[in-house]
């Protein structure tokens, strides 16, 4: 990808990132809602697929998503205030602001996974 | 057609307002989902944590349908779009994909929500 | 004449399928890339085609891609922007290429008319001046973005315009909002109908290229989510 020349500035960057997490958590939820949907077979079959998550490949995984999510929501709350409220003079923090968000989000979940 | 919009314009407006008016239901949602997950992620997860908590409970069942049903708005919307900007692949057979998908995530988002809960 | 090192110059030849030809040019205090360009057509080579007019910044005659950003070569000074690569000069990007450097604006000023770019008068010579506060919300609104001097640095700065060879793109887009919030204006629903749309203002994805690279700092993506606004209301009122 290239992200040189015109677009070598920050509200590029917040536009690729949400373009991108937004894409790998689409591909993300069906699977998502299938594992869940195993629960309908019984808490025996949910176990088992949470047993499988305790690998530390996919913990890793999950605090991928997390911090995947938590990017998408913030850089989409700047986009909607940008949109509808007009919102001007903050555009460069509120990138910054998304990033340490997401972060923040991913440092919090990695914590509370007791690692 | 009344007024100065096209119908492909008029369909244009509705599904950015369509995308905006979900972000902002899924902005919502989203800042519960993520505190919830990173509570009960504590201590590691098991069937009986989270069904404990969801069985029986109107409240999850109702967040998460709303949940899901705002997801199968934003997301063919946002993907469609990224095919239509970066692909050359646009028209009823691109929008058709797109609603395909949303059903997708309707019929698999209900059943988790059911499995969870009843 | 200083003992630099000559400064190396590729300058892109022909139309769309063309190739970069490379020149030395000497290096000089305060020299800017159109005196390079310039430099490079007097003693080089003759046949090299480029834009430019008043050569002070005020025009836009003269806007290519340097280095791989749409600039002012007026107003680009070499020292700024050359590093270590020196210098790689390409026609405006989004646009026909005539030839060499220049390119063929007719589909940029044709977007500004398509998205109702044209002053609609409300007034007749009967009727007294229009007094317009310059203070109210419109009217600095308006005021944001009638600097504008359409030189297509921002509609080649637009990515959306590089994936969408029918979208506005910033300039055109700009100029009707400052047309919308004119209040001498008749434009009305018509030119918020021209605006929206994939072809208009709703295919923005606000990645601000035009605002980062406009020479006049005017920010097109403010004006338009403006638009998106206006267009938004227009439509749940049922005006639309």
């Amino acid at each position: 990808m290239n992200l040189s020349g015109h677009r070598a500035h920050a509200s590029y960057g917040a536009f690729v990132v949400h373009r991108l997490s937004g894409l790998a958590l689409a591909v993300f939820l069906p699977a998502h809602f299938w594992a869940l949907g195993t629960a309908i077979e019984g808490a025996a079959t949910l176990d088992g697929f949470l047993k499988w998550t305790d690998q530390p490949l996919v913990k890793l995984a999950e605090i991928g998503l997390v911090v995947l999510l938590a990017a998408h929501f913030a850089g989409g709350v700047r986009l909607l205030a940008l949109e509808f409220l007009g919102w001007r003079a903050w555009q460069k923090t509120a990138v910054a602001a998304s990033a340490g968000f997401s972060l923040a989000a991913g440092l919090l979940f990695l914590l509370n996974l007791g690692l | 057609m009344s007024g100065p919009l096209t119908d492909a314009v008029r369909s244009d407006l509705r599904l950015w307002l369509a995308q905006r008016a979900s972000a902002a239901v899924l902005a919502a949602c989203v800042v519960v989902h993520l505190a919830l997950i990173i509570y009960a992620v504590r201590g590691g997860l098991s069937a009986a944590a989270i069904l404990g908590r969801t069985h029986g409970s109107l409240v999850w069942l109702g967040f998460y349908l709303v949940f899901i049903a705002a997801v199968a708005v934003h997301a063919p919307i946002g993907l469609r779009q990224i095919v239509r900007e970066m692909t050359g692949w646009r028209g009823r057979s691109l929008d058709a994909v797109a609603a395909v998908f949303a059903a997708l995530l309707v019929v698999l988002g209900v059943r988790a929500v059911w499995g969870l809960f009843a | 004449m200083s003992d630099a090192p000559a400064l190396s110059v590729k300058v892109w030849r022909g139309r769309e399928d063309g190739a970069f030809q490379e020149f030395a040019v000497p290096q000089r205090a305060n020299q800017t890339v159109l005196d390079v360009v310039t430099w490079i057509q007097r003693h080089l080579d003759p046949t090299l085609s480029y834009r430019f007019a008043c050569r002070v910044g005020m025009c836009g005659s003269c806007a290519m891609t340097v280095n791989g950003r749409p600039r002012w070569t007026c107003r680009t000074q070499v020292t700024v922007v050359a590093g270590d690569g020196g210098l790689s000069l390409a026609p405006l990007a989004n646009l026909p290429v005539i030839k060499d450097l220049a390119t063929d604006m007719t589909a940029f000023f044709e977007k500004w008319q398509r998205a109702g770019g044209r002053f609609r008068p409300t007034g007749t010579r009967a009727d007294e001046f229009a007094s317009v506060p310059p203070g109210t919300p419109e009217r600095r609104a308006a005021d944001a973005g009638i600097e504008c001097i359409g030189c297509g640095v921002c509609h080649a700065a637009c990515d959306i315009v590089r994936w969408n060879p029918d979208y506005l793109g910033p300039a055109a887009l700009n100029r009707a909002w400052t047309l919308v919030n004119d209040v001498r204006d008749a434009g009305g629903e018509a030119r918020l109908a021209a605006v929206a749309g994939d072809a208009g203002c709703h295919a923005c994805h606000s990645t601000e290229s035009c605002r980062e690279h406009c020479p006049k700092h005017i920010n097109p993506t403010a004006a338009i989510a403006g638009l998106k606004r206006a267009t938004t209301v227009a439509l749940l009122k049922g005006r639309l």
